[in-house]
């Protein structure tokens, strides 16, 4: 089970929270190819280690923050405030590797 | 390849079994080939199968990172059923099903396909008429599909608990759908394609591929180069990884799905049971296991292992349903890969690279796709164009709107 630490409430287990897919994905502006749209809408990155993403405490606080997560170990690496910039990929290094 | 019948079987036995030879060809992998598979599951040695049979292509490679048998088609729920809403998904799951129905008898391998019957059941006079609607178009995709009073589901499987805690008030059957031994079908296939000269490579992975002008030529992997006039792509949950290195990005996110066995008991259950509302799926298999199949976690993951949180549930809705299976203990608990689409309906044809395809995007149900998946995606491969089976679930329909949306057609249980 994941253990995920809310910005706002301390680590709480996975049961409390709910999944909001990659972090930093932006809306593009009114007037956009159907391939830019169609990119926004489906495509995902879907990486085999680090993984930007957005949950939600919907049991605890009900705020949205983001979490920088390995999808290989599952390791929590670390959360931090949504609409906070991207975070610099080097100082997200994951601390141990389970395999 | 040495056909196996009952009079081989009493042959070699009175030779005390001793000259039985290797099932298929461990094959070294050669400089060339017209078709080079990416990918050793189900999807791909289908695929490479119905090359040789239906085409006659005699210079194809099964390229296989691990070793066959030990991904998700090791790791599903031997469910083989085609009871889609859409008028697409059922055609192309009901061809599945025909060649599934046929498959022990074409391959000379028992793939122990049993045509029990799956129930979906449902839980309230709102589910009910949901699933009515549900089974009729099913029907109307000449489909076999037949509603079940809570009595009928009773006499059809019995262990049940028609007064949990969200009572049984109906459901439906098709009858025509069941399990089949997975190991079988893997090992079935790949003895076929390799007695059809198709080379099985283990332990080999695809590194980089190699595009000109917007064409592919060959793959790089760590046994070194291959020239391949086509390439296909049936990768399941690194599907997103590979497409990357042909500078494609995939409307794909790959997620832990699990399932569990417990220990084996006599025969109680001789039907498959599937509840959307509370999300629990079970059979028995031949060994006499209670084989329970869970929900996907919700996020991202690679890890092949599944969450308790989604155990926790799967366990709590079974044993909900079939109160005496609470005393069994588990026995296993597995999760496998799955690349899981928005519309959780596949991804197959052809790519913007020319004579690149690809095979992906089953999701949690490819297991009962093989036979139609090789089928299909082999004559889309030849011909360089889609098969009309598949048309509809070519990359392009993300971009024209036209979703065939299955996952929210059939609630969950997909």
């Amino acid at each position: 089970m994941l253990r995920i630490p809310c910005p706002h409430c301390g680590l709480r287990d996975e049961p409390e929270f709910d999944f909001g897919g990659p972090a930093h994905v932006t809306r593009p502006a009114w007037e956009v190819s159907d391939e830019e749209w169609t990119a926004y809408l489906y495509l995902r990155e879907n990486p085999a280690g680090l993984h930007l993403e957005r949950w939600c405490h919907s049991s605890g606080c009900g705020r949205w923050f983001n979490v920088a997560r390995d999808t290989l170990t599952h390791e929590v690496i670390r959360s931090y405030p949504i609409g906070a910039p991207k975070p610099e990929l080097s100082s997200l290094a994951s601390r141990r590797r389970i395999l | 390849m040495q056909r196996y019948s009952f009079m081989t079987l009493a042959r070699r036995a009175l030779r005390k079994h001793r000259a039985w030879k290797p099932a298929w060809h461990d094959a070294t992998l050669r400089p060339g080939y017209d078709v080079v598979v990416v990918g050793g599951g189900g999807h791909g040695l289908a695929t490479a199968y119905y090359l040789a049979r239906n085409h006659g292509l005699r210079r194809v490679a099964v390229i296989e990172r691990g070793v066959i048998g030990l991904g998700n088609s090791g790791r599903n729920t031997q469910v083989v059923r085609s009871n889609y809403f859409y008028a697409q998904s059922a055609a192309f799951y009901d061809h599945s099903l025909k060649l599934y129905e046929t498959l022990g008898r074409e391959l000379n391998f028992n793939v122990m396909l049993s045509q029990r019957g799956l129930i979906q059941l449902a839980h309230s006079e709102h589910e009910l008429e949901t699933v009515r609607r549900w089974c009729n178009a099913i029907r109307m995709n000449g489909v076999d599909s037949d509603m079940l009073t809570p009595t009928e589901v009773k006499r059809l499987a019995p262990p049940i608990n028609l007064n949990a805690r969200f009572p049984i008030v109906g459901g439906f059957i098709q009858k025509r759908a069941g399990i089949a031994r997975h190991d079988a079908v893997i090992w079935g296939l790949a003895r076929a394609a390799s007695a059809r000269g198709v080379d099985i490579v283990q332990r080999c992975e695809a590194i980089d591929f190699y595009i000109r002008a917007g064409r592919i030529h060959g793959l790089t992997t760590n046994r070194g180069l291959v020239v391949a006039d086509r390439v296909v792509l049936c990768v399941a949950g690194y599907s997103s990884q590979l497409a990357r290195l042909a500078g494609l990005k995939l409307p794909i996110t790959t997620m832990a799905l699990q399932a569990m066995v417990t220990e084996p008991i006599k025969p109680v259950l001789d039907v498959v049971v599937v509840s959307g509302a509370i999300h629990a799926y079970v059979s028995q298999s031949d060994r006499g296991e209670i084989v329970m199949g869970a929900g996907a976690d919700s996020y991202n993951s690679f890890a092949q292992r599944g969450g308790l949180p989604q155990q926790r549930a799967t366990i709590a809705a079974v044993v909900e349903l079939f109160p005496t299976f609470s005393r069994l203990k588990l026995l296993r608990q597995w999760a496998g890969r799955v690349d899981v689409t928005p519309d959780t309906s596949p991804l197959m044809g052809l790519t913007p690279i020319e004579n690149l395809y690809i095979n992906c995007g089953w999701g949690t149900g490819g297991y009962k796709a093989i036979p139609a998946g090789g089928d299909t995606m082999a004559y889309t491969v030849v011909h360089g164009t889609p098969h009309p089976l598949i048309k509809s679930f070519a990359l392009d329909r993300f971009r024209t709107g036209a979703l065939i949306d299955e996952g929210a057609a059939a609630g969950v249980a997909h």
